[in-house]
């Protein structure tokens, strides 16, 4: 498929008049430089990225639901209820008590967060508080797994359309793959995202090495991880495929390696909007929703 | 329109569609009558795909001797506690007797010893709780699948409703006061699930009687399915064409309280 990012123009250039523009005029930040606006993602990368959030979003929340049942996690075939890898639990008395979270030996305070946490004023024994998990209430596992379940089948399918997408069109090679020259550049990409500073002018129009790589794993790793182990904590999958469980080494230790998956997500997320917030916030939001992303000319370039 | 006020809206647009969705999610849609039903049809689709893979004949894993749990995990009812139960617990249970009737061709009224002069089958399994943790135990029991064939179902059973002595609760009150009586555990199975030969009415759990706490006499075991299909303290089993009319009509006491029927997930 022609990808019209290539064909498009350059000289549709933006002069003072872009809400970006305006916020720099309160902000009293410098103006910008004169800038052309670049189709960056097509609609349906633009879609199926929004479809995914929505879907992260549900999937993340609904399953502390489900977590919420068990504040616990084992590794290995069955749960060894005495030695948790990591468990959310409450100490002391029926009218006194604290949330604490044990991760091997170590042991936290986390009263009010983990273990303990206020349900519609009233200090109840949860793992995660109301506020993180879909429906709010604790326990209702019911709701919890039906809405997991039904959202997993979307993520899947959005997923998959993704995957198809990215194939399909080229995008996978011309944008996703890290090349050879993105290997050999990762120190210098690791020194200058360490002092926040971003590629700028016609380096902008592509993915950098550290951006490839992260979204590589994330698409092609961990949502593959994620799918699988989900899968191998349902007892008919498992009948069905006896070698997930060879593969996951057991259904506790999918639960486990599903669970830190989901939080590399969360990891994720929040990279992903630290660079956003710390690059081009509004030209970078204003590109996965319309399509267009500013440019800033080069000085070399003009 | 300038080119940055449509922009604007868009942003605008975009991020109230987003708050929209998540709050409302954590809020009025997750619990609404027509969300639980269109998720429903999901659960029912999955139930379908799932069946697709695993069919009448996937066996679940089974273990070796060393994954046995020193202690298997007692949950849900650990005792019925009514009267009743407690003169079978003295008499060893050598009164309990199960009938097999509904829509059957030959009902059956099966004491323990005819349970256990059938071929016995055992078998080393997960048992996976709903709430995420599992356990491995020991099972032997009779192949539900022997027991059927016995009473021959007619043509329009569907289903294996399994009626358990536990009361579930300490019961309500009704508007004039008048105290219901709590409702007593059940479970049910389609044909297909309850003729699997991993199937059985389990009256062992690691080579000894089922103690009290697993639902002595008999428990159900049904093991492609999560534990709370597996009804313990079995007393009556029943065929149907459909639960509806059963309880809350939705195939079992957890369902009545919005589990999936369908527990192979």
């Amino acid at each position: 498929m022609a990808d019209t990012s290539e064909s498009l123009p350059q000289g549709n250039l933006v002069e003072g008049d872009g809400l970006t523009d305006r916020l720099r005029a309160v902000l009293r930040l410098r103006p910008r430089k004169p800038s052309y606006l670049f189709y960056r993602h097509p609609i349906p990368v633009r879609v199926l990225h929004w479809v995914n959030a929505i879907c992260l979003l549900v999937m993340l929340m609904t399953g502390l639901q489900i977590f919420n049942a068990h504040p616990s996690l084992y590794w290995g075939k069955s749960a060894d209820f005495d030695h948790p890898i990591l468990s959310m639990t409450a100490q002391g008395t029926a009218d006194n008590f604290h949330g604490v979270t044990q991760i091997g030996p170590w042991t936290f305070h986390t009263d009010g967060v983990f273990g303990a946490s206020d349900t519609d004023g009233v200090k109840t024994v949860r793992g995660f508080p109301a506020w993180a998990t879909i429906p709010s209430a604790s326990p209702d596992l019911a709701l919890g797994r039906l809405w997991h379940f039904a959202f997993a089948w979307l993520i899947v399918i959005n997923g998959l359309a993704y995957f198809a997408y990215v194939f399909w069109s080229g995008r996978f090679t011309r944008e996703l793959l890290p090349t050879k020259a993105d290997i050999a550049d990762i120190p210098h990409e690791i020194v200058t995202h360490a002092k926040l500073q971003f590629p700028k002018g016609e380096a902008a129009r592509h993915y950098n090495a550290l951006q490839k790589i992260s979204y590589f794993v994330v698409v092609f790793v961990l949502g593959p991880l994620i799918v699988l182990t989900g899968l191998t904590m349902s007892p008919t999958m498992d009948s069905a495929f006896h070698f997930l469980l060879w593969v996951f080494g057991g259904r506790q230790s999918a639960r486990t390696i599903h669970f830190i998956v989901a939080f590399s997500f969360v990891g994720f997320f929040i990279i992903h909007m630290a660079a956003l917030i710390a690059s081009a916030p509004l030209n970078g939001l204003r590109s996965m929703i319309t399509g267009w992303f500013a440019i800033e000319k080069d000085t070399k370039d003009a | 329109m300038p080119d940055g006020m449509l922009r604007r809206s868009f942003l605008g647009r975009g991020a109230a569609a987003v708050t929209t969705l998540a709050l409302g999610g954590c809020t009025g849609i997750a619990d609404a009558p027509w969300a639980i039903n269109l998720l429903s049809e999901v659960e029912n689709f999955t139930r379908r795909v799932q069946r697709l893979f695993a069919g009448s004949h996937a066996l679940a894993p089974e273990f070796s001797k060393s994954d046995i749990a020193p202690v298997f995990r007692a949950n849900g009812t650990l005792n019925p506690g009514t009267n009743d139960y407690a003169i079978h617990v003295s008499e060893g249970f050598k009164n309990w007797v199960i009938p097999v009737g509904g829509l059957v061709a030959n009902p059956l009224r099966l004491s323990l010893a005819d349970i256990r002069r059938f071929p016995a089958r055992t078998q080393i399994t997960r048992h996976d709780c709903v709430e995420g943790w599992s356990c491995i135990g020991q099972w032997t029991g009779a192949p539900l699948a022997h027991i059927l064939a016995l009473a021959k179902p007619k043509p329009e059973a569907r289903y294996v409703v399994f009626y358990c002595a536990d009361p579930m609760g300490s019961g309500d009150v009704d508007t004039q006061g008048n105290p219901i009586p709590p409702p007593f555990y059940y479970e049910s199975l389609d044909l297909l699930e309850a003729t699997h030969p991993q199937t059985i009415l389990a009256y062992e759990l690691n080579s000894q009687l089922l103690a009290v706490e697993h639902g002595a006499p008999i428990r159900l075991r049904a093991e492609r399915q999560l534990g709370y299909k597996m009804a313990k303290y079995v007393q009556r089993i029943d065929l149907v064409d459909s639960f509806a009319r059963i309880g809350g009509g939705r195939g079992g006491y957890w369902e009545d309280q919005g589990y999936a029927w369908y527990a192979g997930i």
